[in-house]
């Protein structure tokens, strides 16, 4: 199950990253990123998963003894947890990067900006 | 059967993520890109992070979408720059025409 | 042709990169030596019946802490970069909407809805991040839960006015107590960002896992009031 998992993550990281190097658009590269982003987020909740393991939290089904072996860990969950709300911060914030240029612009094809080409 | 399903969910992010890149629409592929993060919230489902799908059905397959769905309708509804007008607006936006629902 | 074939090396070097990495993992490795500190010792040092909020707070307090920040510059960038001069360009919008074609308004369906759910939407809000400690949840999730449901009022009546100083005063006090908090944990307990300053009461009550919930409750405010400042500047309305 979590070689499935981790080739998913991989595959949807190949994705987003064939996005970023071949789409003209500014758009589409943000979206690109936002899926790159989720497919490191599933590899990252992937590792952290250990066979038949509940969610680690503690009530009458799951006793503190004897609870290792049969949580999943809890470190990759709590790191993608975060991650999920600053990967939005950040995808804003390109967003309106990307509404300022077509201010200035008039135009979000990667072609017609050609300051730092050479 | 968990691995069953998730396999289809896997198949289903994959779909979505193509789709997200190569629709010629821009808000459809914003609304593929939104499903592939609604599935991935059901896969962090099925490894034991619930807490994790609360975030990700809540931020990526939501609020992500809305603020997507916001800036494109900025972009889309703007006046032509008044500073240079012969940077006329190229064919970078094939669905001018389209019908923003926003 | 040239550069489809560089992209190919490039993901074909990111795949040799990524395969060793796989190979080593597999969900019979059980958990790594921290992680089986952290379950069999940590409803015991903190008191939390959800070790990822015991992991998140406590714990790597000090990332979670950085996170904020981060989430915090990126919405001061966003409000930087669209906010500024949005009120002079806004009343020409407005004007000239109103006798173009414009935008349509909220339907009275949404609008009703909006005015019921909205109210029901800040409650769920409020009791994810109170129950972060105990359920799946926390105060991120309690602060996007916040934050949509400010969106939900936006949608339903385009034309609102949130209020910009209470967002900010909201966001700024929330994140002051939280290092405040943690400041607390290093002077009466073992460090920063501990919550065994106050008593850790019965596990699994809600008064339980001693500052924990304090804590989660500040980045609730904090991640909402943050989240609602994006959505607001963002969205296009006159």
């Amino acid at each position: 199950m979590t070689h499935i998992v981790l080739a998913l993550g991989f595959l949807l990281v190949c994705i987003g990253f064939w996005g970023l190097m071949t789409r003209k658009e500014v758009f589409r590269l943000i979206i690109s990123f936002s899926l790159l982003d989720t497919g490191v987020h599933v590899i990252m909740v992937g590792i952290g998963y250990v066979r038949t393991g509940t969610a680690p939290i503690f009530d009458e089904a799951l006793a503190v003894a004897g609870a290792v072996g049969k949580v999943v860990d809890p470190v990759p969950s709590a790191l993608v947890l975060t991650a999920i709300v600053i990967g939005l911060a950040v995808t804003a914030l390109m967003l309106s990067f990307a509404i300022r240029l077509h201010a200035s612009r008039g135009s979000l094809a990667v072609d017609d900006m050609k300051e730092l080409k050479w | 059967m968990s691995q069953l399903m998730l396999v289809l969910f896997g198949l289903l992010m994959l779909v979505g993520a193509v789709a997200a890149l190569y629709l010629k629409d821009t808000v459809s592929a914003i609304l593929a890109a939104g499903s592939v993060s609604l599935v991935a919230s059901l896969v962090y489902l099925l490894l034991g992070a619930p807490d994790v799908a609360m975030t990700e059905a809540a931020i990526g397959s939501a609020l992500t979408t809305v603020v997507f769905l916001f800036s494109w309708a900025r972009i889309q509804h703007r006046p032509q720059p008044s500073k240079n007008p012969q940077s006329e607006e190229s064919d970078s936006n094939p669905d001018d025409q389209e019908d923003h629902q926003l | 042709m040239m550069k489809r074939l560089i992209i190919i090396l490039a993901l074909a070097a990111i795949a040799l990169g990524f395969f060793p990495l796989a190979m080593r993992i597999s969900g019979d490795s059980g958990l790594t030596a921290l992680a089986t500190h952290y379950v069999e010792a940590g409803a015991d040092e903190l008191g939390a019946a959800n070790l990822v909020t015991s992991v998140v707070v406590s714990y790597r307090g000090l990332d979670t802490l950085g996170e904020v920040m981060v989430l915090f510059t990126a919405t001061t960038g966003v409000t930087a970069l669209l906010g500024a001069g949005k009120s002079k360009s806004h009343k020409k919008e407005k004007e000239s909407e109103r006798d173009g074609d414009g935008r349509r308004e909220g339907s009275e369906l949404l609008a009703t809805g909006a005015a019921f759910l909205f109210p029901i939407l800040v409650l769920f809000g409020i009791y994810i991040f109170l129950n972060g400690h105990l359920t799946p949840g926390g105060g991120f999730q309690g602060g996007v839960v916040l934050a949509s449901a400010f969106l939900l009022l936006l949608f339903s009546d385009c034309r609102l006015e949130l209020n910009h100083a209470l967002l900010k005063g909201a966001e700024a006090i929330s994140g002051a107590a939280y290092v405040a908090v943690g400041l607390l944990g290093l002077w009466l307990a073992g460090g920063f960002l501990d919550p065994r300053f106050l008593p850790a009461g019965e596990f699994g009550q809600l008064f339980s896992a001693g500052a924990i919930p304090i804590i989660y409750i500040l980045i609730g405010i904090k991640v909402g009031s943050e989240l609602t400042g994006i959505v607001d500047a963002m969205r296009r309305c006159s």
